[in-house]
């Protein structure tokens, strides 16, 4: 009995510790090196450079998101959300805010079963993932997980200089809009 | 400005179909801490036939949730009856889609654990009822849905492999 013991206790305590780390990682942004007007550059995230393939780094234009169906004609939060994902729909809340009083910026919400081929190109393994589009069809930055305001607009500052503030994107903390209260929808 | 399914501009852009009936958030959360007690007195009770009486029970439970959704389970019930009238209303309704995803992936765990505590080895108990047990308490503390967590990438396995 006391080995069982042990082992309850044992479980318990991984899964509290992988339930803390999983928190820790909800919404972080992570930079696509490479990518137009990436300050940060470097190797820092390799994975998700080739993971992005078309859609980041040097050459590449609107042509793939247009073949999946996706218009980018600005700055874009390209959000993939699933029927079965509660994160999602607080995610799509807070993109949502954010997008109301920028008008050059847009949000773009696909299900990731109707686009099972830009799911595979873009690397995405979970709901949501947030991509940060640039005019040109660059993914410059992404998150995945629950995703509140502060890192949306953290996520925004890997746009090209020139496209954030052509569409007054406020700064990296949105100190610009005051009058929005944080929502921090971790969940 | 935000794409609906409506937008012709964007004619692959689908937002998230239309949401049935919204459900209150922590009715699913309190019901995987109903189940994390059950799965934690399987696992203490080992590779025995108390153990997989327990467990049966369990999948029993989910296999409601997996049909009806996670607020037609009796662990719903007990939250709608006892729980629910002490705490007063939700400050967050959500989809019952999600919990009811969550409760097939414990069906799953818990049924083939039982079947296989009858069929095989009563040793696949204690071992289905700790997988089950780390999704239950994932899911009480902190939200998180384990099998919601692992949907893309099962959705793109299953792809590749068709």
């Amino acid at each position: 009995m006391t080995a069982r013991v042990l082992v309850l206790v044992a479980v318990v305590v991984l899964t509290l510790a992988l339930g803390a780390w999983w928190r820790s990682r909800q919404g972080a942004v992570r930079r696509v090196p490479g990518a137009a007007g990436s300050a940060a550059g470097g190797a820092q995230d390799a994975a998700h450079s080739g993971a992005a393939g078309a859609f980041g780094g040097g050459d590449s234009s609107a042509a793939p998101w247009r073949d999946a169906g996706v218009r980018i004609d600005g700055p874009t939060f390209v959000q993939l959300s699933s029927e079965i994902c509660t994160a999602c729909r607080s995610t799509a809340r807070v993109l949502r805010g954010i997008v109301e009083d920028r008008p050059a910026l847009r949000h773009v919400e696909l299900d990731v079963a109707e686009h099972p081929g830009l799911v595979r190109e873009l690397g995405v393994l979970r709901t949501p993932t947030v991509l940060v589009v640039s005019a040109g069809g660059h993914v410059v930055a992404r998150t995945s997980g629950a995703t509140n305001r502060r890192q949306a607009l953290d996520a925004l500052a890997a746009l090209p200089a020139r496209e954030h503030a052509a569409a007054d994107l406020g700064g990296p903390t949105g100190v610009r809009h005051p009058d929005h209260t944080e929502s921090p929808e971790r969940r | 400005m935000t794409a609906n399914p409506a937008d012709p501009a964007n004619p692959g852009a689908t937002a998230t179909g239309a949401p049935p009936a919204q459900i209150d958030a922590r009715g699913p959360r309190f019901g995987a801490a109903l189940t994390s007690v059950l799965l934690a007195v399987a696992l203490l009770l080992g590779a025995s036939t108390a153990g997989l009486v327990v467990l049966t029970v369990v999948a029993a439970g989910f296999a409601v949730g997996a049909v009806r959704g996670a607020q037609h389970t009796w662990q719903g019930w007990v939250f709608r009856t006892l729980v629910r009238p002490r705490i007063g209303a939700p400050s967050e309704v959500e989809d019952p889609r999600p919990p009811r995803f969550a409760q097939q992936v414990g069906f799953a765990i818990t049924g083939i654990g039982a079947v296989l505590g009858v069929t095989v080895t009563l040793m696949a108990v204690p071992v289905a009822a700790a997988i089950a047990l780390v999704a239950a308490v994932l899911n009480a503390v902190f939200g998180l849905c384990l099998g919601c967590e692992l949907y893309v990438l099962g959705r793109r396995l299953r792809t590749r492999a068709g």
